[in-house]
């Protein structure tokens, strides 16, 4: 079998070599490992050994030729079984033991390691705010405001900055967030941003008057837009006997405020009866993600707060975990929050659900838009006195809400909506005076 | 067995141990030729041999007691690392750098030997640098009463080393049960001895640091092992440290990287090549009528088969895995801080 | 409780981990009668020349010798007289312990301390001053720590002590006095690698270590009362392996970072805090990552009108803090 012995990189660095003598000749018998040729290099000189047994048949560079590493020197014919297989490096052997976390400090990779992702975005998602605006020119602005307009979907482009140098500073993102005009010159510290609400340009004598639309509420056309047009909406609603839960708020309502120092109002209780019905229905609690639907394990109860910069829905995380008080002081935390635009992004976040408590200004029934990427949405009626029919067949006046709900079709039936309301209905409606709120 | 003839002092040793140690020599030999031939194929980049120094090595390791005594070689001691116990596998996996070797794991060059159950101490490049170590272990064997002895190993040019001296020192001071071994075969790669050092003799140098030096032919295996012997048992009884000064030659260059044409003479090489201590001893068992030619083949095959045998394992041998190249900074125990 | 001071708790670090385990000995120069900085007092009469041994003048062997001792059965606690004097073993510190472990791929270990006071401001001239945490910081397979308060010294000296790795233990030496603090009764150990906050704040992460923690403090106090700035102060206490989930978590809440340290700003390891602020916190910076540290000059003279000079102190941190706020 023929074979062809090749130059091998002798040394570290060495990269070609020049023949210096030939220790065979053709016709020559040769041993594996005896030296073959002698060849010089610009750091060693070295005889090559044979790396078969055999006979030298051909030389291919002669005496004074210099090639490199890797070019062919000679034919040696060898018997059959001779020439070694190719000594292609062998494979990596399996690692010994699972790569158990060496000291956890030390680090896996040499190279810098990667950034630390920001927290999923957020439920309000905005259009990502862009330094520059229509005419490229780079806005001032570090990268925590870059980020922060993102967040808030604010337009860079678009803002003064307040801060040195003309540098577009966090107020002025919070600022334009709210609806209001950047301050042109506002102290670093201070924080409170003018809520001014976008003068009409209006042409006097026209017909009609042109409102210049605020990010806030371009943000909430948007997510209505979108959910009302991919999420085919169903709705029911159902009467609840609430007479009970309107004596226990009555008589408890004094003795809460002296002791917490806000209102006690029947949404925590709807919130209440809303997420440990939903505990039971997890499929309420879920999203649509085309080929699968996605359950939330967190129940985050949104509750939508009417705000004279527009509708915010700021969540309650975990709301499971809380009792009726603890729903009552978590609500008022950050309806004030809300109404003083002190909303921190991961109040409104990750929501999973969400409230609206329509009754607060007078609704008897409505049909809510569900909130973007969630299943549905519940709102609180006004309770009202009504005439209904007690005990056998007589007329009595009870307190009654209807309790509506709007939700996704794609990931729920009628069947499972309606015993979720069911389970609320039951819920406010076994609210009585000795039900324990704390 | 026959008995053994002539007046050459054995020690003690039985015919047995003598062939022994006769293919222990042929074994380092041929180790080191073999590595030296598979690095001018382009099998590996690196190789130390070392041709020339195996009646200094084996003799002074053939005293010791392996997985017992503590050894700190340097990287020409393949003839001390297969004396201790190392095999030809273990030695050549070392060479292509396998996931498997003792020594390293593929992570050092090699002929840096390491085997923690024959008590070698992975070492280093920088020259001496195992000379403060093993004073350190000999001082736990003395403050932990044990009956252990270090041995380390390095050639002349260490002796210039702070490390060295330092070392020296502190063994003189603690009697430390220690054997400083010099191989010295006058080049310190291309350095000769001359511009060295301004004695003629390393042993000279124990004295100033209080304790015994001896100078001995290196390339008689048998005079080596009988100094060897006394300095270990010096050390056992609380006598305190040696210094062997074996003068031998190392017969081909420093490394795989050195050209030794540019700094010594054809004919000085030659001369000692004839002094070479593996010839030397083959003649010596022959004389004694412990060898004869049936034996020598019969030990040099068996030195080939063993060669060619654990050449062809650890070629196939698996390379470390590329991942693991990040393991092993720390010690990777749970609750380690 | 206890008070104590850094001096003497190290000490007692040192004597109680000796109780504890017989294995554990110190050496090095005048440790025998207690050691310069009073470290070892005590300890030949309680545990005898042999587990408190003097050394011969010989860095390079000292650090090398407790390499084999930590080979055979013993936990050495090496003592380098000062920082500046270390450099001699330099090359057993690199090329041995720090890599033992890995070339031998994990068969070997090393588990020694090599301690030593460290640091400035004591008028000790240029070679009793110098800060040496950036040289091994660098290098993968030590473990290095700075400290400058009693209860951090016990607490990471006890730690170093029961580490299978090789520990590189600075004690800033103008700390082993000037401070008391209480000390727990019971064992107690901090974790290597865990950085502290000293100092909660909103407006600014300060991180720092050794001597410059209590400067910062300090600082940190005036811009509070004078300022109303709020800068929270994180002491690293370790240097390597540092403790970038808590600085990384505090930059992202307050958005600006103040890194002090007392070495040549240069190279020093307050670069590299600086760097991976600046990568792992990009979007969260409202503000230049910024250092105060000593410029590039041989560390230190010893006039102390010139050390002054060159040293950062409580205003020049102050000064540094209100810059970076007002970004």
């Amino acid at each position: 079998m023929a074979f062809t012995l090749t130059m091998p990189e002798v040394g570290e660095t060495v990269t070609e070599g020049t023949i210096e003598r030939w220790l065979k000749q053709p016709g020559d018998k040769v041993e594996k490992y005896e030296p073959i040729v002698e060849i010089n290099t610009d750091k060693v000189n070295v005889e090559l050994p044979c790396p078969v047994s055999g006979t030298l048949t051909e030389i291919l560079v002669q005496e004074g030729e210099t090639i490199p590493v890797g070019a062919a020197l000679a034919q040696i014919e060898t018997a059959e079984g001779e020439v070694p297989a190719e000594i292609a490096p062998p494979a990596p052997a399996e690692e010994p033991k699972p790569a158990e976390a060496p000291n956890e400090k030390a680090p896996v990779a040499a190279s810098g390691g990667e950034a630390p992702r920001a927290e999923a975005a957020p439920a309000a998602t905005a259009p990502a705010a862009d330094g520059r605006d229509g005419a490229g020119e780079r806005r001032r602005a570090t990268p925590r405001v870059k980020r922060l307009a993102e967040e808030l979907g604010v337009s860079l482009a678009q803002l003064t900055g307040s801060g040195p140098g003309g540098r577009i500073v966090e107020e002025d993102v919070r600022a334009a967030a709210s609806g209001g005009k950047a301050p042109t010159a506002a102290p670093a510290t201070t924080a409170t941003a003018e809520r001014a609400a976008p003068a009409p340009a209006a042409k006097p004598g026209a017909e009609e008057e042109t409102v210049p639309v605020t990010s806030i509420r371009r943000t909430i056309a948007q997510r209505m837009a979108a959910s009302a047009f991919s999420a085919p909406h169903a709705w029911l609603a159902m009467d609840a006997d609430v007479t009970d839960l309107v004596a226990l708020r009555n008589a408890a309502k004094e003795a809460f405020r002296q002791r917490h120092g806000i209102d006690l109002t029947y949404l925590p209780f709807m919130a209440y009866a809303v997420v440990q019905s939903l505990l039971e229905h997890p499929y309420l609690n879920a999203s649509w993600a085309e080929d699968k639907i996605i359950l939330r394990r967190r129940i985050n109860l949104g509750i939508a707060v009417a705000t004279d910069r527009g509708l915010l829905v700021p969540v309650v995380h975990d709301a499971d975990r809380l009792s009726v008080t603890g729903l009552a002081q978590a609500m008022h935390e950050l309806g004030e929050k809300s109404r003083n635009n002190k909303l921190q992004l991961e109040d409104v976040q990750g929501g999973t659900f969400t409230l609206d408590n329509t009754g607060a200004f007078g609704s008897v029934i409505s049909m809510p838009i569900i909130n973007l990427g969630q299943a549905a949405i519940i709102s609180l009626e006004a309770i009202t006195k009504r005439p209904t029919v007690v005990a056998g067949n007589a007329i009595g006046v009870r307190s009654v809400v209807t309790l509506c709900i709007s939700f996704d079709h794609r990931i729920l039936d009628g069947h499972q909506a309606g015993a979720f309301l069911q389970a609320v209905k039951k819920r406010l409606e076994s609210i009585g005076p000795d039900t324990g709120i704390d | 067995m026959t008995a053994i003839k002539g007046a050459t002092r054995t020690f003690g040793l039985t015919e047995k141990q003598l062939l022994d140690i006769h293919y222990k020599m042929l074994l380092a030999r041929a180790l080191s030729v073999r590595q030296r031939i598979l690095q001018r194929m382009g099998r590996g980049p690196m190789t130390f041999s070392g041709e020339g120094h195996e009646g200094a090595q084996v003799g002074t390791a053939y005293a010791l007691r392996p997985g017992v005594d503590w050894v700190f070689p340097y990287y020409r001691d393949v003839a001390v690392a297969v004396t201790i116990g190392m095999s030809a596998r273990e030695i050549l996996m070392g060479f292509f750098a396998r996931a498997d070797d003792i020594s390293s794991g593929g992570r050092n060059m090699p002929s840096h030997f390491s085997h923690p159950k024959l008590r070698i101490v992975s070492g280093s490049a920088p020259i001496c640098t195992q000379a403060p170590h093993a004073v350190g272990t000999a001082l736990a064997s003395k403050l932990r009463g044990l009956d252990e002895v270090t041995a380390v190993y390095f050639g002349d040019g260490a002796t210039s080393t702070g490390d060295w001296h330092e070392s020296m020192n502190f063994a003189g001071i603690h009697k430390l049960p220690v054997v400083f071994v010099c191989e010295h075969n006058s080049y310190a790669i291309s350095v000769p001895w001359r511009k060295q050092a301004a004695i003629e003799n390393v042993a000279v140098r124990a004295e100033g640091y209080g304790f015994p030096g001896v100078t001995i032919d290196g390339n008689d295996v048998l005079a080596v092992y009988g100094a060897m012997l006394n300095a270990v048992e010096r050390a056992r009884s609380g006598e305190g440290p040696t210094l062997i000064e074996a003068k031998t030659y190392r017969l081909v260059p420093h490394s795989s990287d050195d050209d030794d044409r540019r700094y010594r003479t054809r004919e000085e090489v030659e001369e000692w090549s004839a002094r070479d201590a593996v010839a030397a001893f083959a003649r010596q068992l022959t004389e004694m009528g412990a060898l004869d030619d049936k034996r020598e083949t019969e030990l040099n095959d068996r030195v080939n088969e063993e060669v060619d045998e654990a050449t062809d394992q650890t070629e196939k041998a698996a390379a470390p895995p590329p991942e693991s190249a990040v393991r092993h900074v720390f010690v990777e125990t749970e609750g380690a801080q | 409780m206890a008070e104590k001071t850094m001096i003497e708790a190290v000490r007692d670090a040192m004597f109680e981990e000796m109780k504890r385990d017989e294995r554990v000995i110190v050496l090095g120069e005048d440790v025998g009668q207690g050691g310069v900085f009073r470290a070892t007092e005590g300890f030949v009469q309680e545990f005898g020349e042999q587990r408190c041994m003097d050394t011969p003048l010989a860095e390079s062997c000292i650090v090398g010798a407790a390499i084999g001792l930590s080979l055979n059965g013993i936990i050495p606690v090496a003592e380098i007289q000062f920082a500046d004097f270390s450099h001699p073993a330099f090359d057993q510190i690199v090329s041995e312990a720090a890599r033992l472990h890995y070339r031998s791929n994990g068969t070997w270990s090393c588990p020694i301390v090599v301690r030593t006071p460290y640091g400035s401001g004591i008028h000790g001239g240029p070679y009793h001053s110098q800060s040496i945490e950036a040289f091994y910081a660098h290098v993968p397979g030590l473990k290095v720590i700075c400290v400058a308060s009693p209860y951090d010294a016990k607490g990471l000296l006890k730690s170093a002590i029961r580490d299978p790795n090789p520990v590189i233990f600075l004690e800033h030496k103008k700390a082993y006095r000037a401070f008391r603090q209480e000390m727990p009764d019971e064992d107690f150990t901090i974790p290597i690698g865990e950085a502290v906050v000293k100092r909660e704040g909103s407006d600014m992460t300060l991180v720092t270590y050794g001597m410059m923690t209590h400067h910062s403090l300090k600082a940190a106090e005036t811009v509070q009362q004078e300022d109303g700035t709020s800068v929270e102060v994180i002491d690293l206490r370790t240097v390597s392996p540092w403790d970038k989930e808590r600085v990384l978590e505090s930059v992202q809440k307050t958005g600006k970072a103040l890194i002090v340290y007392e070495d040549n700003i240069t190279g020093g390891f307050g670069a590299e805090v600086a760097a991976t602020i600046a990568q792992d916190a990009f979007e969260y910076l409202d503000g230049p990552v910024t250092r105060v540290a000593s410029p590039d000059v041989p560390i230190s003279p010893y006039s102390g009108i010139l050390e002054d000079y060159i040293l950062p102190n409580p205003e020049k941190i102050a000064a540094a803090i209100r810059k970076l706020a007002a970004y």
